[in-house]
C-alpha cells in the first residue's frame, strides 16, 4: 500500500508542471514546520532542563563549592581524583547495582507474569488491570510513607505475621533485610507500568501466527518461546532500559525510610550525592558524583542497546 | 523519497535554543557576592522559618506590619516563608546556593555554631546595641552563648524551650506505678526510676515505655543530646575540635540506654512507631510546645528532667533567627530583627516561644504559650529550668557529623551491640571532620 502511494506520488510529481512542483515544496515545508513545532517542546525541554543543567554540573564539578560560606574555587579535576579513592562512592555503587539488579529481576518477571495472566478475554479483567496499575498514579511520597508504617517492626505486616505465629524481621532496621524491603516496595510501585507495556506488546502478537503454530503441534511453552517472546523483544528491551535507569536513580524511599541506613546498607549513589551536596555542603564533589553516575547509567544503557541485535529481531 | 531540507527553520530553532541557553546561564545563580543593601527605596524582606503554624505566622506578621507602618521608607513588605521537615537546612542551603539567599533565617540550636561561626549570619551587636530600649543585658547569658562569637551576637534565640518529661498518668495508674510528681517532691525523680516505671508500664499495658524527644536511631542529637548531659557526657570538647564520644561518661550513658532498649524493654526498639498523643506511650521527653497537641483523652503531667549520675541538668532546645550576611538587605534586616525581638515584641512572641529574656520568664507571660500547663508546671518545668539551663550541643561541622555518627551508632542498635567499641569507632570516623582536616 505504501509503495502504491509512493508510485502514484512519483508519477504525479514527475508529470506535474513547475508551478505544481513549487506548491508541493511549500506543502512539504509546511509539513516540516508543523513537525518541528510538535517536537520543539520536547527538544527545548531536554535542552533547557537536561543538557544545560548537566553542563553546569560539569562546571561545578571542577570547583570546590560551599554555598553557605560563598566559597567557589576552581580545582580542575581534583574532585574526580577524589572519586577514585573514595570508599563511600565505591560502596554506594555496589549497593546501587545490587538494588538495580534485584529490582529489575523482580519487576520485569512479575510484570511479564501479570501481563500474561491479564492478557485474557475474561469478564472483569479490566478491574484487575486497573488494580495492578493503580500504584503508578499514587504519589511516590505518599506510597512510601504508608509503607513505612506497614513495615515498621510493630507495623501491619509483622502484626499479620504474628497472627500466623511468625516472628517477622525488623524490615528496615536489619541490614540484611533493609535493601530487599526497599526493592519490594519499589517493585509494587512500578510494576503496573511495565505490565501495561507488556500487555500492549502481547496484544500486538498476531493471533494467526500462534494459531498456525498450535495447528503444527507446538506446545504453549514453545509458542511463547518461539513466537511471543521474539515478537515482544523490542518491548522487553524498552522495559529493561527504563527500569534499569529508574533503579539507578532511586532516591525517594531511601530518603524517607532509611536515610541510607542501617549503617550504609541502603546508601545508594543518588542518596550519597544528595547527602554530600545538601548535608555536607560539598556541592563541587557532589557534582562530580553526579557526572560519574550519568556516565555509568549511560554506559549501561549503551551496553544494553549494543546487545539488542542478538535478541531483538523485530525492531519497529 | 528524499526529504527536503529547510535551513531556515532549523537555523531559527538553533538560534532560539541558543538564546534560551544564554538566558538561562545569565539568570542562573552563581556565587555572586551580593551582600549590601540594594537600592535606596523600601525593600522586600524575606525570612525562612521552620514553622508553618498559623498562629506563629499571625504573630510574626503582626509584628512585621507594625514595623512597616513605622518604617515605610525602609521596608515595603516582609514575607515569612515556611519550610518544614527534616530537609530544612538542605532547603535553606539550596536557596543560598541558587543565589536566592533569604534576608533572615530561623535555625535550630544544633546548627547554630555552623551558621554563626562560618559567617553565614551577620553580626547583630552594632544594630541591637543602638536600638532604643532593646536592653541587651536582659538576655540570659547561657541562652545566647551558642549564638555569640567573642561577645558579639550573631543570632537571637527567640525560642528558649526547656526539655521536660510528659507522663501519661492514666497508663501509669493502670500499671500500678507511683505518681511521678510525688517522686519529684520526694527527690526520687531519677532516670533509672523513670525507666523502671516505663518498663513496668510497657509490660503491663502493652504500650511503649519511654520515648525520647526524637527517634534515637536516626536523630541521635535531638533524641539523646539532652539526656547524656545528666551523665556529665558531651560528644566533643568545648571548642568542638576533639571527639569525646568515647569518654567513660558517654560510654556509660550509651551502655545504660542500650540496656533500657534490649534488656529492660523500657524504650521501643529500632523501627517501632508510637505516638504519645494517641495514648500509645507511657513517658515521653519533650518541650512545652508538645503540650498543645495533647487533648483531654487521658490525664497527663509535664515534669522537669530527671537526675542522672551527675544530678539534674536542665537543658533547653533553641530556635534562633539571624540575618543572612549574603542576603540583599543585611542592614535593613538587622534593623527589622532588632524591632522583632525588642522587649515588647518578645512578650508577644512569648505566646508561643519561651523567650531568652529574664524579665519575660514569668508564669503570666508563658500561660498563653501552653494553656494546657498549670502554673506549677510552668514555674517548675519551664521557668526554673530555663533560668539555669544549658543548650544542646552543636558544632560548626554539624551537617557532616549528623550522618557519620548515625551510621556508626547503627552498630549499637542491635541486641549484642557494644557501646565502647561503637563509640570508639565514632571517634575514629569523626575526628577528621572535627579537626577540619
Amino acid at each position: 500500500m505504501v509503495a502504491d502511494v509512493a508510485q502514484v506520488a512519483g508519477r504525479v510529481s514527475g508529470g506535474a508542471p513547475p508551478r505544481r512542483a513549487s506548491g508541493a515544496r511549500r506543502a512539504a515545508r509546511l509539513d516540516a514546520l508543523v513537525g518541528l513545532a510538535f517536537v520543539s517542546p520536547v527538544v527545548i525541554g531536554v535542552i533547557v532542563l537536561g543538557l544545560v543543567p548537566f553542563g553546569f554540573v560539569i562546571w561545578y564539578a571542577m570547583h570546590e563549592w560551599t554555598p553557605l560560606i560563598g566559597q567557589f574555587d576552581w580545582v580542575g579535576l581534583d574532585n574526580f581524583s577524589r572519586l577514585a579513592a573514595d570508599d563511600a562512592v565505591r560502596s554506594s555503587f555496589v549497593t546501587t547495582f545490587q538494588f538495580a539488579a534485584l529490582l529489575m529481576v523482580l519487576n520485569i518477571s512479575l510484570a511479564m507474569a501479570l501481563a500474561l495472566l491479564l492478557n485474557q478475554r475474561l469478564r472483569g479483567i479490566t478491574t484487575f488491570r486497573t488494580f495492578f496499575f493503580s500504584p503508578m498514579v499514587v504519589s511516590a511520597v505518599a506510597w512510601v510513607v504508608v509503607w513505612n508504617y506497614l513495615v515498621a517492626s510493630n507495623g501491619g505486616i509483622n502484626g499479620f505475621l504474628s497472627v500466623l505465629g511468625i516472628d517477622g524481621p525488623n524490615w528496615l532496621r536489619d541490614p540484611s533485610w533493609a535493601l530487599v524491603t526497599l526493592v519490594v516496595i519499589q517493585v509494587f510501585k512500578g510494576v503496573g507500568m511495565n505490565m501495561i507495556l507488556f500487555l500492549a506488546a502481547l496484544q500486538g502478537v498476531p493471533a494467526e501466527l500462534k494459531e498456525s503454530a498450535r495447528i503444527d503441534g507446538a506446545s504453549p511453552r514453545r509458542i511463547f518461546r518461539s513466537i511471543t517472546l521474539p515478537l515482544i523483544a523490542p518491548t522487553i528491551l524498552l522495559v529493561t532500559m527504563i527500569t534499569m535507569i529508574g533503579a539507578m536513580d532511586v532516591f525517594v524511599p531511601i530518603q524517607i525510610m532509611t536515610q541510607g541506613g542501617p549503617g550504609d546498607s541502603t546508601m545508594v549513589i543518588s542518596y550519597l550525592l544528595y547527602r554530600t551536596a545538601f548535608e555536607q555542603q560539598d556541592f563541587g564533589y557532589a557534582s562530580a558524583i553526579g557526572v560519574l553516575l550519568f556516565v555509568v547509567v549511560l554506559g549501561l544503557a549503551a551496553l544494553q542497546w549494543s546487545t539488542r541485535n542478538r535478541w531483538v529481531h523485530d525492531e519497529v | 523519497m528524499k526529504q527536503p531540507t529547510f535551513r531556515r527553520p532549523v537555523s531559527t530553532t538553533i538560534a532560539v535554543l541558543g538564546s534560551t541557553c544564554l538566558l538561562l546561564a545569565a539568570c542562573s545563580g552563581g556565587d555572586g557576592d551580593t551582600a549590601g543593601d540594594a537600592g535606596d527605596g523600601p525593600v522586600d524582606l524575606r525570612m525562612v522559618m521552620w514553622s508553618a503554624n498559623e498562629g506563629h505566622h499571625e504573630i510574626f506578621e503582626q509584628i512585621a506590619d507594625a514595623y512597616i507602618d513605622q518604617h515605610p521608607d525602609l521596608v515595603s513588605s516582609v514575607t515569612f516563608e515556611p519550610i518544614t521537615g527534616s530537609s530544612y537546612v538542605s532547603a535553606l542551603t539550596t536557596q543560598i546556593a541558587g543565589g536566592q539567599a533569604p534576608d533572615l533565617a530561623w535555625v535550630s540550636e544544633g546548627y547554630a555554631a555552623q551558621f554563626v561561626q562560618s559567617g553565614v549570619f551577620a553580626d547583630l551587636t552594632p544594630t541591637f546595641s543602638e536600638a532604643e530600649g532593646y536592653d541587651l543585658d536582659d538576655l540570659l547569658p547561657d541562652a545566647v552563648e551558642l549564638w555569640s562569637v567573642d561577645g558579639d551576637l550573631y543570632g537571637y534565640p527567640f525560642s528558649n524551650s526547656p526539655f521536660g518529661i510528659f507522663v501519661n498518668l492514666d497508663l501509669l495508674a493502670a500499671a500500678g506505678q507511683p505518681v511521678p510528681r510525688d517522686l519529684v517532691a520526694g527527690g526520687e525523680w531519677t532516670w533509672d526510676r523513670v525507666m523502671e516505671i516505663a518498663a513496668a508500664t510497657a509490660q503491663s499495658q502493652g504500650v511503649a515505655g519511654f520515648q525520647p524527644a526524637a527517634d534515637p536511631y536516626t536523630m541521635w542529637n535531638d533524641a539523646l543530646g539532652a539526656m547524656w548531659m545528666s551523665w556529665g557526657a558531651q560528644p566533643w570538647s568545648e571548642d568542638g575540635a576533639e571527639c569525646t564520644f568515647d569518654s567513660p561518661e558517654m560510654v556509660e550513658f550509651f551502655d545504660w540506654f542500650h540496656t533500657q532498649i534490649f534488656t529492660n524493654g523500657a524504650v521501643p526498639g529500632p523501627g517501632e512507631e508510637h505516638d504519645f498523643a494517641s495514648g500509645q506511650v507511657a513517658v515521653r521527653m519533650g518541650q512545652l510546645s508538645a503540650s498543645t497537641g495533647l487533648g483531654d483523652a487521658f490525664q497527663w503531667d509535664f515534669l522537669p528532667l530527671p537526675a542522672g549520675p551527675e544530678g539534674t541538668v536542665p537543658v533547653v532546645g533553641q530556635g534562633g533567627v539571624g540575618v543572612v550576611a549574603r542576603g540583599d538587605n543585611p542592614d535593613v534586616a538587622a534593623d527589622f530583627l532588632a524591632y522583632f525581638t525588642n522587649p515588647e515584641n518578645s512578650a508577644l512572641l512569648a505566646q508561643f516561644f519561651p523567650p531568652p529574656r529574664e524579665s519575660l520568664l514569668t508564669v503570666e507571660a508563658l500561660t498563653a504559650a501552653a494553656p494546657a500547663l498549670s502554673p506549677e508546671q510552668l514555674q517548675g518545668t519551664v521557668i526554673d529550668q530555663a533560668l539555669e539551663a544549658r543548650t544542646k550541643a552543636g558544632n560548626p561541622a554539624m551537617s557532616e557529623l549528623t550522618d557519620a555518627v548515625r551510621m556508626d551508632l547503627d552498630g549499637l542498635w542491635v541486641a549484642d551491640g557494644d557501646a565502647e567499641t561503637v563509640l570508639g569507632q565514632v571517634c575514629e570516623d569523626i575526628a577528621p571532620i572535627l579537626s577540619g582536616s
